[in-house]
This record gives C-alpha cells, structure tokens and sequence, in this order.
C-alpha cells in the first residue's frame, strides 16, 4: 500500500517537474494515433462516401464487414500485421517491423472500421436530397458528395475523435508491430505495461494518469463541441 | 420556335414501376410550360429527368440541340437547375445557401455578393443574408429555395409545385417571380403542379400528364376552353367531380355526382358534366349553419396534412372533398380525425370544366 502511495506522489511530481522521458512517450503517442487517424480519415471516409451514397449489389455485405470489424481484438490484428511485416511475412521487405511507420500503419487498419462505420451512418442521417441539391446547383458528383459530408461533420469528427480514442488506447498493435523500443516505439500503453513489469511504478502510474487525462479531455471537446457547436457555428457563419 | 429541350420517347422504370411510359415532350425556349396532373403521375421524374438528375430507362433527352447521356450530364446540370416541392437547404446561412452554386461557377466574391442581394430583392427577402436557411418559415424557405435557383440564371428552370403548401401571400410572391424571370431574362420555365388554376394562370402553353403519360399538350387557352376529357380525366385532382346535370326545376342546375351527392350549380349545361369546387372557398363548420350557400353537406374528416399555417382536410361527405383553413381555425374549432363537421359552398363557387 505504502509503495502504490510512494508511487502516485512520485508520478505527480514526475508529471509536474516535466520529465523529458515521460513526454516524450506522450508526443510520441499523440503523433502515432494523429497520423494513424489521418490515414484511416483519408482512405476511410471515400469508402464511406461510395458506401453511404451509391448503391450496388452486396452493399449490405460491405457495411456488415466493416460494422463487425469494429470489434476486432487488438492483438489479433496485431498478431496478423507481426506475421505480414516480419522478415518472411509478404511485406517483410519493406522492413517495417519495429518502426514507427508500423505503429501507425498498423493502428490506421485498426480505426478503419469504426471511422467508416461512425461516417457512413452520419452520412446516411443527411437529407438524401442534399446530394440532388447540390447537383442541381451544378456540383458534379464528387463536389455534392462533399457538400453531403458537410453536412454529416458533426458525426463525421465524432467518427474521427472516436477513432482516435481508440488508437491511443490499443495496447496490441503497438506492442507487436512496435516492439516496445525506448526511445523509438513505445508509447502510452506499451510503456505502462514495460515500466509495470519492472517494477518502476511511478512511471507506470504518471503515464496512466497522462493517458486517463488524455482520454477525458477528448470526450469532454467532444461534449463541449456538441453542446457549444462553436465549429459548426464557424463553418455556418456567412460570408 | 426554338425548342430547348427535347424528351423523345422517354420511359423511365423504377423497380417494378413504369413511372414515365413513352413520353414526347418539346420545350420552347422563352415559354412557361405547365405540367399538370395529380399527384404519383410522374410530374416531379419529368423534371429530374428535365434537371439530368435522373437519366431515362429508354428513350433520348436532347437539351440545346445535344443529346444528354449518363456521362455528359454533369455538364448539362449547369445549364438547367430545379427548385424541389419540399424546399431543401444545406445547413447554412441564406447567403451561403444562395452563393453555393455561384461558387461553383467560379465567380468572383463581389459579383456572388451582388447577385445574391439581386436575388434576395426579387423574392422579397432583402436582409436575410445572415438568416439559418433552415429555421426560415415554410414560405420563406421556399422563397429562398426559388432566390437560390434564379441566382444562376440557368436558361432552364424547374419547379416542382412551387406554390404547393404556401399561403396566398407567399403565393402571390412566387407566382410574381415566375412571371418576371421568364419576362425580363427570357428564363424557359417548366412548372409542376396540381392546381389547375395555376397552371392556367401562368403557363403559355399546358401538358396533362397522368400514369406516367402525356395526354394532352397545348396552349393554355386550349387546353381549358374546350371541355377537355383528359382534363375532366383528372378526379384524382381534388375536389373535381364528373356526373349528370339535371334541371332542378327551379332555374338551377343539379349535378348527381353518385354516392347520394347532389352538387348545386349555375351552368346551364345538361348531361354528363366535369366540376371543381376550389378548397378555399369550402366553409367548414362543426354544425350546420344558416346561409346563402346552396350546397351543404355533412360528413367526417377523414385526413389531415399540416402543411406550415394552413391545413388540408379531406372530408368524406359520400364524395372525398378537401378544404383548406387557416391553422388556428384548425386549433380553434377543436378538429381531429372523424370528427362530424359540414361543408357549406355557393352553387356559384362551384367552376364547370
């Protein structure tokens, strides 16, 4: 008991005197997890556009995969990227293993689904009419496309915040595809698991608490983004 | 005459539907053409197909002498844009709203600004730039709906029942609007509607539509000085009747329209007679009430649509008749579904087809 207090005094004082290490892990987690969404938004959200917005035969089908690919364990996913990015895996050439770039590749395939799922259905919320506005406005088909997802932001970053959430608290992916290196690849979770094993509790508990923060201060943009709508008041505000 | 657009032959199917069968339309350039018919007569896919929203199963569409298919009608959507029956907004300003289709046309900022104040003047909403489109009432966002489409400046314009749902202010206003853009810019106007009296106001020239088909097309004058069978066709348009003119013996007229319906009338015609009693000169009372009216019926209301500050009740009286009242007498008088009520109307209101 002595030894969990001594180490929540000590992680607060690590949090407050700044230490370079545990910061670095913090920039390093929110860099991974930023880019991670970045990707996943770039490629995942035409795929929700075409997904919400064409119709074709199996579409169905598409939705339910990515629906039940929210839930996918994270070391499994983990697991399956270790197999294709190690040196014998069919991408073992690129040298991925261990780096960053995995991390984050890794971690972008894991928010996908939830990314896609969260847009299709904000998209789907939207007056189906508001394509055919905008095309008889004179968009072409990708300009109205656009003008329905400006009408689905509010979902759209929720599906992005979410996503977010997500990759800085997987603990799987970035332990397999990462490696957990000092320095290079470890981040939130990965560090508290490391620094939890060896016994240096007060490290463990201040990234803890920095992830907890982190998390929290997301949810409550995402409250205050709902109830204030100070972004979509922007985006709203003529001229 | 130049012809704008061209329909030849079109049949459109959706799902199991034919909800255009072969029709043959031309459109003059300059003219206000009226598509008349009741409503699921395929009116509003004519305009889609009109605006390149929708291409046609069969068929051929030439606009300004082209033929439009799937892959060039982003280019034509420029040139012909339609105002929907349910005004439609993105979630902005009027100004944006407005600007939109300006932006992607690429003008410059001043010119936008300019011409959406042009706009708003002309629908009568100067000042309403910084307004949520949205939370405008019914007449004002279709105002705005109509600013947002004549801002462009599109050499075809489509309205799908424009009117539809508007107070007789607002009714005034757009009919206003109508009759000026095609006037003073020489916009070719196709409108869509079900009120036989607009279509005979505005339009130069009329076509009937019904089950997907264009059954009649000509000049509006034409069109409803003669008796014509299609218009007469045309039940499903409310409150018109087809039946027997009699003699009452007293100088009038009587039309049994079936179902014990007897209808007052001062034509002189005999035989099988069309008619069309107007909803807004129907009064509705909850008991029967003493008056010069010479058709008075009892019945029940069988349907309510709120439509903004006006109501529309169908009133099953042996015949289905629609009136139209003020949302507060709706409030006032304590009406609902079944409710017993009568229908008072002079045989004078009553217009023989």
């Amino acid at each position: 008991m002595v030894d969990i207090l001594g180490g929540i005094v000590q992680a607060f004082q690590l949090i407050f005197a700044g230490d370079v290490t545990l910061y670095g892990i913090v920039c390093r987690t929110l860099l991974f997890s930023g880019v991670a969404v970045l990707l996943a938004a770039l490629w995942g959200t035409p795929i929700a556009m075409v997904l919400a917005l064409k119709h074709f035969r199996g579409k169905a089908i598409v939705k339910t995969f990515f629906n039940s690919l929210i839930g996918i364990p994270t070391v499994v996913l983990g697991l399956i990227l270790y197999l294709v990015f190690s040196k014998s895996g069919p991408l073992g050439f690129l040298g991925l293993l261990y780096t960053p770039a995995a991390i984050i590749l890794g971690e972008a395939i894991l928010v996908t689904p939830i990314l896609i799922s969260i847009t299709i259905t904000a998209i789907e919320a939207v007056d189906p009419e508001v394509l055919l506005l905008a095309k008889t406005l004179g968009a072409s088909d990708s300009q109205a496309s656009m003008a329905v997802l400006k009408e689905a932001l509010n979902g759209f970053l929720l599906g992005n915040i979410a996503s977010f959430n997500r990759a800085i608290a997987e603990l799987g992916v970035a332990l397999l595809v990462g490696g957990n290196i000092v320095g290079l690849t470890d981040v939130l979770t990965t560090a508290i698991s490391r620094y939890t094993q060896r016994g240096e509790l007060d490290f463990a508990i201040a990234l803890g608490i920095l992830l907890l923060v982190i998390v929290f201060a997301i949810n409550l943009l995402i409250i205050a983004a709902r109830k204030v709508k100070i972004i979509f008041e922007l985006w709203r505000s003529p001229q | 005459m130049t012809l704008i657009a061209e329909l030849k032959d079109v049949t459109k199917v959706l799902g199991a539907t034919k909800v255009l069968d072969n029709v043959n339309l031309q459109i003059n350039k300059g003219e206000i053409l009226a598509l008349l018919g009741p409503n699921g007569s395929g009116k509003t896919t004519l305009l889609k197909i009109l605006a390149f929203l929708e291409t046609p199963t069969f068929g051929e569409v030439k606009f300004q002498g082209g033929t439009v298919h799937a892959k060039n009608a982003e280019l034509f959507r420029m040139r012909s844009t339609m105002v929907f029956q349910k005004a439609t907004f993105f979630d902005a300003s009027v100004y944006k709203n407005i600007a939109y289709g300006l932006k992607l046309r690429r003008l410059a900022e001043n010119e936008i600004r300019g011409r959406v104040k042009e706009a708003l003047m002309l629908v009568k909403l100067e000042g309403f730039e910084r307004r949520s489109a949205r939370k405008l009432s019914g007449g004002e966002q279709q105002r705005v709906a109509i600013a947002r489409a004549i801002v462009l400046n599109t050499p075809l314009l489509l309205l799908d029942e424009p009117t539809a749902n508007l107070d007789p202010k607002n009714v005034a206003i757009v009919e206003e609007v109508i009759a000026a853009i095609n006037r003073g810019r020489g916009i070719t106007i196709v409108l869509a509607t079900h009120n036989m009296f607009q279509a005979e106001k505005l339009p130069q020239r009329v076509a009937l539509i019904n089950n997907g088909q264009i059954k009649e097309v000509g000049e509006t004058s034409d069109v409803f000085g003669k008796l014509s069978r299609n218009l007469a066709s045309f039940a499903a348009i409310d409150n018109t009747f087809k039946g027997i003119a009699s003699d009452t013996g007293s100088g009038t007229t009587v039309v049994d329209v079936g179902n014990n319906v007897k209808v007052e009338v001062t034509t002189q015609q005999r035989g099988e007679i069309s008619f069309f009693v107007s909803p807004q000169d129907i009064i509705l009372s909850k008991s029967a009430i003493a008056s010069s009216a010479r058709n008075v019926f009892k019945g029940k209301i069988v349907a309510i649509s709120d439509s903004g500050s006006l109501v529309k009740l169908t009133v099953d009286v042996g015949q289905p008749f629609v009136v139209q009242i003020t949302k507060r007498s709706f409030v006032e008088m304590g009406l609902n579904l079944n409710a017993e009520v009568y229908l008072a109307f002079k045989a004078s209101s009553v217009q023989v087809l």
